[in-house]
């Protein structure tokens, strides 16, 4: 099952290290990772989605906060969340597809950031599965390039994740 | 006043009441060796490869409980530690290891002697830090010592460019240190533990497994007690061996791949297991399906990930050993409560059956001498009171099974990495804490010859060991699987061109003695342990071809343990041949 796991952890030189270490030294894997400073300078925030049966995610969490520098984490899947994703994506945009092009981006209310002759730059947030959508329903061959955020995400509810 | 880091760094051993360290300088570190040289209260101990520091320091701790501290240079000085760091890490053992680094301008410049200290570690080690402000130096090292030493002990590496230990600043060495991010568990939950103690005492077969986590946390004293007001059976990991008296009638042996019979069949058939401190190991359950088909578990750990990492356990107990020991011990008292007498009358009457089988019998002989007679004389002559450390192997096996350890952090030894080479430096650094008390090094002419520059070393500083050499001129473990599984095919496991012992003793200054026959064992061992103030070096000449048995082969259950004499060797399903 996907979980996505959210992880407080000092802002320490080496500490995503020590994170991403563990996933390949105990063969878990990582779908996506992302990391950035929190209203603590001293605290980074840390969202990763991973797969794995009930003991697998049991034997993740354990050894997550085994790691010194975690301070604290949760497991968003265990409760209500929103997840948040971002991706760019640059796709061709001609004469007879730019309407299209502007509708789809519409109906997955995505905002077009760039615009060139025969491209457009459109950014899509959500969870990850619209933005797999999104992605299923332009012509593969009309994309030039992708990038994603990976996941980000917040529990529902008065519940929060602080040091 | 303002110290220097290098000054810092000595005064913070010195505050951690830091009796030896282990090292060897080079020009990274120089500064910290020079702040050595001014003061008298830490002593050094120079040894001859830094790898034998990280043992030495290893088998300090391992005697001691108190944590072992290394000291050496940035690059090789680092990476020829990695391997006792390692070794320490995968046995749990408390270590602080300081590393020179290049100046803070040079990480990452490809200078002279510079690794990526921290990242070559960071997989072998309970925490690491680079210490790059000479302000955060002192709290460092806290960190290191406190980190090392609680919850589930580990090694700490402390990453130390030169700039920082020539730098100065004000010297405040925190008393205490809390960590946000870090507070093991100690106190076990109550009511875990009062669930734990209702299923022990209904127990009709039950069995108690206990690992190094009680030597590690001086939990000996509470094991037995609680053993002994319980009344049942008790089996020892190799790490474990010592917790509980070898001689007590309530041990039935070690267990796993060279267990004894009656330990492995009941822990195949009982219905109750309750395993403290230790980690269910693959060496200790074989097959994971077959393993404890009938039990339902009690896991007392420190360390949560080690609770249903590899087997599912019924009743987990976050804590310390002797803590939550206890706390059974006035939870059994305060109710009043006594196991099933009737039951466990049974149980014994069918272990003494499993122990009448005598499976650490083996063919004595007049005219070669046999390595399990080495022990069982070893053990007769120091009157089973000395620290015994070995290398990896037979011999190790056979330590473990002939030397009955009735006091914890008498048997040191690598269970986790099994780390050649590891014996020596570790009977010295246990000979360095206990001067007056007996240190054995039992190893083979493989693994001893891994760290053989030590011998000088143990000449220098004065730690006058006795080293038992099982010499069968082959890499014995290896010889015997392929003995077993791979037709004879001996491929690089006999031992050519061997030194002679003797001489090479002599050469370090010790003394040599070579021993041929049966009949001069005794003799030999009563001789050497009579010279107190000599290393001396005993050459046995073994039987080339002995075997450790029992043996449960890779990929069997603990019931399908083989017995010399009696079973044909072989792997039990082809899955077991790709197994180590």
């Amino acid at each position: 099952m996907r979980h996505i796991i959210s992880i407080l952890l000092e802002n320490e030189a080496g500490a995503l290290c020590r994170v991403a270490n563990l996933f390949s030294a105990r063969g878990y894997n990582i779908e996506s990772l992302t990391v950035a400073p929190t209203e603590d300078a001293s605290l980074s925030r840390m969202t990763l989605v991973t797969r794995g049966s009930d003991d697998i995610i049991e034997q993740i969490v354990k050894q997550l906060n085994k790691l010194i520098d975690v301070v604290k984490l949760s497991d968003l899947t265990e409760g209500g969340h929103i997840e948040r994703e971002l991706m760019l994506i640059k796709v061709k945009a001609h004469d007879g597809q730019r309407a299209e092009m502007h509708r789809l981006a519409e109906i997955f209310r995505g905002r077009i950031l760039d615009v060139t002759d025969n491209t457009f730059t459109i950014e899509v947030t959500g969870a990850s599965d619209k933005l797999d959508g999104f992605l299923s329903a332009v012509n593969h061959d009309d994309i030039l390039e992708v990038v994603r955020s990976g996941v980000t995400g917040i529990a529902r509810g008065q519940k929060a994740l602080h040091a | 006043m303002e110290l220097t880091g290098a000054e810092i760094v000595v005064r913070c051993l010195k505050e951690e009441g830091v009796d030896y360290v282990f090292g060897y300088p080079g020009g990274a570190i120089l500064h910290v060796y020079d702040a050595l040289y001014k003061q008298d209260a830490v002593k050094h101990i120079l040894v001859r490869h830094e790898q034998g520091a990280a043992h030495a320091a290893d088998g300090y701790a391992r005697a001691t409980g108190r944590p072992g501290v290394v000291l050496v240079t940035s690059g090789p000085g680092l990476t020829n530690t990695v391997t006792g760091i390692a070794t320490a890490y995968l046995d749990s053992v408390p270590m602080v290891v300081i590393c020179g680094q290049v100046p803070t301008k040079l990480i990452g410049n490809d200078a002279f002697q510079e690794v990526d200290s921290v990242g070559i570690t960071r997989p072998c080690v309970k925490h690491n830090f680079l210490v790059k402000d000479v302000t955060q130096l002192a709290e460092t090292i806290k960190k290191a010592f406190f980190i090392a030493t609680t919850g589930r002990p580990g090694p700490v590496v402390v990453d130390l460019p030169k700039d920082v230990t020539a730098a100065k600043t004000e010297f405040n060495y925190p008393k205490k240190i809390k960590m946000r991010s870090y507070s093991p568990t100690v106190k076990g939950h109550t009511g875990q533990i009062r669930k734990a103690v209702e299923l022990m005492v209904e127990a009709k077969r039950p069995m108690i497994y206990t690992g190094g986590g009680v030597i590690l946390s001086d939990g000996s004293k509470e094991l037995i007690e609680l053993t002994r007001m319980l009344s049942f059976p008790i089996t020892n990991t190799l790490m474990g061996l010592g917790a509980y008296p070898g001689t007590d009638p309530q041990f039935v042996g070690m267990l796993g791949m060279h267990g004894t019979y009656e330990a492995n069949l009941a822990m195949h058939h009982c219905d109750v297991l309750v395993a403290i401190g230790a980690r269910f190991d693959d060496r200790v359950t074989g097959d994971i399906a077959k393993f404890c088909p009938e039990a339902r578990i009690i896991h007392v750990d420190i360390d949560p990930s080690s609770i249903s990492k590899n087997v599912k356990v019924d009743i987990p107990i976050v804590g310390s050993v002797p803590n939550v020991l206890r706390t059974m011990i006035e939870v059994l008292r305060e109710n009043n409560l006594k196991p099933n007498s009737d039951a466990l009358a049974q149980w014994w009457k069918q272990i003494d059956e499993w122990r009448a089988v005598d499976s650490l019998r083996y063919q004595h002989s007049d005219t070669i001498i046999k390595p399990q007679f080495v022990l069982e004389k070893l053990y007769e002559v120091t009157n089973g009171q000395a620290i015994i450390t070995s290398d990896v192997g037979q011999h190790q096996m056979w330590a473990a099974q002939y030397y009955h350890f009735d006091q914890p952090r008498q048997w040191i030894n690598s269970g986790g990495l099994g780390t050649m080479g590891f014996g020596l430096p570790a009977a010295m650094g246990a000979k360095l804490a206990f001067p007056e008390r007996d240190v054995v090094c039992v190893t083979g002419e493989g693994s001893i010859q891994m760290m053989l520059q030590e011998l000088a070393t143990m000449l220098q500083y004065h730690t006058p060991v006795k080293i038992v050499n099982l010499n069968n001129r082959y890499l014995g473990m290896v010889r015997q699987w392929q003995e077993f599984f791979y037709e004879k095919r001996y491929s690089m496991s006999y031992m050519e061109a061997l030194p002679d012992f003797v001489k090479l003793a002599e050469a370090y200054g010790h003394v040599g003695m070579l021993i041929e026959r049966p009949s001069d064992v005794e003799n030999a061992l009563r001789k050497a342990l009579a010279i107190k103030d000599r290393t001396v070096f005993l050459d046995f000449l073994t039987d080339p071809e002995e075997n450790v048995f029992p043996m449960i082969p890779a990929g069997g259950g603990q019931n399908e343990l083989l017995l010399a004499g009696r079973d044909k060797m072989v792997s039990t399903h082809e899955e077991g041949m790709v197994l180590v």
